[in-house]
């Protein structure tokens, strides 16, 4: 049983969230059901076995990876761990890329050489879905460290803030734990959020973390800004977060959020789930965050109706199985593909068995 | 197939993975600047001059590690730099080299140019996820869209009596994996020309100095020079036997050569400079020409350099070896701390000629 208690979510009075135009909050509402639908979907195909690997489906969370991405610019850098499907399209992937990627078709973000856990898209800095847990939050501050580094030393670029994921579990990592130091002392523009889902595969949080109800005591531990805020209110979540991401940027110094979710699926697609109850899952399917959004649309803010929602519902349907379809239809890596982009300067004798050559881009992106 | 004396043909594309880069004009060997001269340097001053060259033309390229800026260098190889360039671009790590590792090579994705200094690379085993699972493996994970232009340096091999934790030769480890490139210079000069070109290659380079060879003196010319990669040096011509060797112990070859020469075996020794890319064309021209090598490795024997030397030698030139191919490593055992176990565990000149005898025999 995980340590998330279901509370109502504590809202900010007069939160940026009021300020934003219906059309936004629709968008919000478009890009959550299109993580559900998309994951949906893949999960049939998984079942088809038209997806192969580990595959880690996001349904639950989307109200993270909608609220986080949209707080911040399109050029600030996103890196992520495995479960990374829901952030890839929140930040603007073609479904279909992603589709095809899983499909390990060659128009697939990463021409079929990533798969699920490596979703790479560079037109919408998406600096990869990592498999290591922990491997990406290094990353992240690197990111920061770059974007600062071109903001303060080339001066090519404006001020950014690195957004870098992790769950529950990497907490426990060395590595994150060096990168928040490293994060603190060089004061780097980077907002480590945990997606808390209180789980790590089937340990939960009260099993594998120290302190685990007060993870925000890791960043003070670096002298660290933090926050812990409700993920499952999407409203809520951008009103505490939205700040916190203008106040990194302009400062250029890390913060640490710990967003509490939960995951509706299993860890992976081979997950049997015998370590919580099916109240428990229920018990968070009440709160979900895409009725949540929808009601307010609907009867707080009177911008939306049972009409439009079908549409758009039917609207994303629609996407979703032309994305299935294309990844179906896409042709596979040549084989020749397997030995380009293994170097970007490719020279003789680096193999006694390659003979490597450049790649070429993938034409979706 | 290419030559000593004809360098790898290298095309300097723009990649989108890597950004703007332009690879140096390399020249063949004799019309690099003469290796004789009286402007004598040490080792650490080669590596220091590379980077500060480069640093002074790409403003991308910055220094961290640990004791870089502040301290001089924990060997003082960046001695000075952090006056020259300040605390943006020459920068104290702590002591978490999984967590600097992996934040430049996030830097490296996101555009800039990092030269890690590991200050020995047996402190990179706890970095072992982010230089061995990212750098190597973004480009190619990511479907061509993010290389990692990128400098792992510091200190291979044993240093002195550091015993078994301090006295890694990581070359054998590391080789295994595709996506990377190494090099490790055996002198001054070629130290300062080849850490030139790695710092310009838009792939992830592992560059493994010695503690040892720090303090060694060679003129390195006043001219702007680049060595490429995957081009071996012929430091001795000679006709009897062939000694493939890399980093610090191609001066125990020399040695041994020279008490060699004594007993009328001349042995031609080849410097490799790069491991990956390895100069197979020029150890397969040698061979051809002696028809028998040893190679000399200071890492362990068991599927290391040597093993993968020895392995390509039998795969081009099998029918021209007129014995076993054979090799020197270092003994198959933890790396000992008493003086003369460690000189024993070694490479050394005594058992390179010794080696060489067993090949003559
Ligand atoms: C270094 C490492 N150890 C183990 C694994 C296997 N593994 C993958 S995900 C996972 C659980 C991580 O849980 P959490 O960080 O909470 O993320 P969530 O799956 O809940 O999103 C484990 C043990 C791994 N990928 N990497
Ligand atoms: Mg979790």
């Amino acid at each position: 049983m995980t340590s998330h208690a279901p509370s109502k979510p504590a809202a900010v009075k007069d939160g940026p969230s009021t300020k934003l135009p219906d059309e936004t909050l629709k968008k919000w509402l478009y890009d959550m059901q299109l993580i559900r639908e998309f994951e949906a979907r893949t999960m049939q195909a998984y079942q088809q076995a038209k997806i192969g690997g580990f595959c880690h489906i996001y349904s639950g969370q989307e109200a993270c990876a909608v609220g986080t991405i949209n707080s911040v610019e399109h050029h600030d850098p996103v890196v992520l761990a495995y479960r990374d499907h829901g952030h890839a399209l929140a930040r603007g992937m073609d479904p279909r890329a992603c589709m095809a990627e899983m499909f390990g078709k060659v128009t697939g973000c990463a021409k079929g050489k990533g798969g699920s856990m490596h979703m790479f898209d560079k037109p919408n800095n998406l600096f990869g879905g990592h498999g290591i847990v922990g491997a990406q939050t290094p990353l992240g501050a690197g990111l920061a460290f770059a974007a600062r580094y071109e903001w303060e030393v080339l001066e090519t670029g404006p001020k950014k803030v690195a957004l870098c994921y992790l769950g529950d579990g990497a907490i426990d990592q060395g590595a994150f734990h060096e990168a928040l130091n490293l994060a603190a002392l060089f004061s780097l523009p980077v907002i480590y959020i945990i997606e808390n889902n209180g789980y790590s595969m089937g340990t939960a949080i009260e099993r594998h973390s120290a302190n685990p109800h007060n993870l925000v005591s890791r960043a003070l531990g670096y002298d660290m800004k933090s926050l812990e805020v409700d993920g499952l209110s999407i409203l809520n979540l951008y009103d505490h977060f939205k700040p916190l991401a203008d106040e990194c940027r302009e400062m250029q110094k890390p913060a640490f959020v710990d967003l509490k979710t939960y995951r509706y699926q299993g860890h992976s697609m081979s997950d049997p789930q015998k370590y919580r109850s099916k109240d428990e899952v229920e018990q968070f399917k009440d709160r979900d965050s895409i009725a949540n959004l929808l009601d307010h649309l609907m009867n707080e803010r009177s911008c939306m109706s049972e009409d439009d929602w079908k549409a758009m519902q039917k609207k994303i349907k629609g996407i979703v199985r032309e994305a299935v379809e294309y990844a179906e239809q896409a042709p596979e890596p040549d084989a020749s593909e397997l030995s380009t982009d293994v170097y970007a300067n490719p020279q003789p004798n680096l193999s006694p068995t390659e003979d490597y050559r450049h790649g070429a881009r993938n034409p979706l992106l | 197939m290419t030559t000593l004396d004809t360098p790898p043909m290298i095309e300097t594309p723009i990649h989108p993975a890597v950004g703007e880069w332009t690879l140096p004009e390399f020249v063949s060997e004799d019309q690099l600047p003469s290796r004789e001269g009286d402007r004598v340097i040490q080792y650490r001053e080669a590596l220091r001059e590379a980077m500060s060259e480069e640093m002074r033309k790409d403003k991308r390229v910055f220094l961290i590690g640990e004791e870089v800026a502040e301290y001089n260098g924990a060997y003082k190889i960046s001695q000075g730099m952090l006056d020259e360039f300040g605390p943006k671009r020459i920068i104290d790590s702590p002591i978490s080299e999984n967590g600097f590792a992996g934040a430049c090579i996030g830097a490296a994705m996101a555009g800039l140019r990092p030269i890690v200094e590991f200050m020995s690379w047996s402190f990179s085993l706890v970095a072992a996820d982010p230089i061995l699972n990212n750098a190597p493996k973004m480009l190619y994970m990511s479907g061509g869209q993010w290389g990692c232009p990128i400098v792992f340096r510091g200190n291979d091999g044993a240093g002195g009596q550091l015993g078994s934790t301090h006295s890694w030769c990581v070359e054998g480890l590391y080789a295994n994996v595709p996506g990377m490139k190494m090099a490790i210079p055996s002198n001054p000069y070629d130290a300062k020309g080849l850490l030139k070109t790695a710092i310009c290659d838009p792939d992830p380079v592992f560059f493994l100095e010695s503690e040892r060879m720090l303090g060694d003196k060679a003129h390195v010319p006043d001219e702007e020079y680049y060595i490429p990669f995957g081009r071996a040096r012929r430091v001795i011509e000679g006709d009897a036997c062939t000694l493939v060797s890399f980093g610090r112990p191609v001066n125990f070859c020399v040695e041994a050569a020279e008490a060699l020469a004594g007993e009328g075996i001349n042995v031609e020794v080849l410097d490799m400079r790069t491991i990956r890319p390895l100069d197979i064309d020029s150890i397969i021209e040698s061979v051809k020409k002696t028809n028998r090598v040893l190679v000399v490795d200071q890492s362990w024997p068991f599927a290391g350099i040597s093993s993968e030397v020895i392995t390509q030698i039998t795969e081009h030139a099998f029918d021209w070896l007129d014995a076993p191919p054979a090799r020197v490593n270092t003994r198959d055992v933890p790396t000992p701390y008493a003086k003369h176990l460690e000189y024993d565990y070694l490479p050394n000149p005594e058992r390179i000629a010794e080696g060489v005898r067993r090949v003559m025999a």
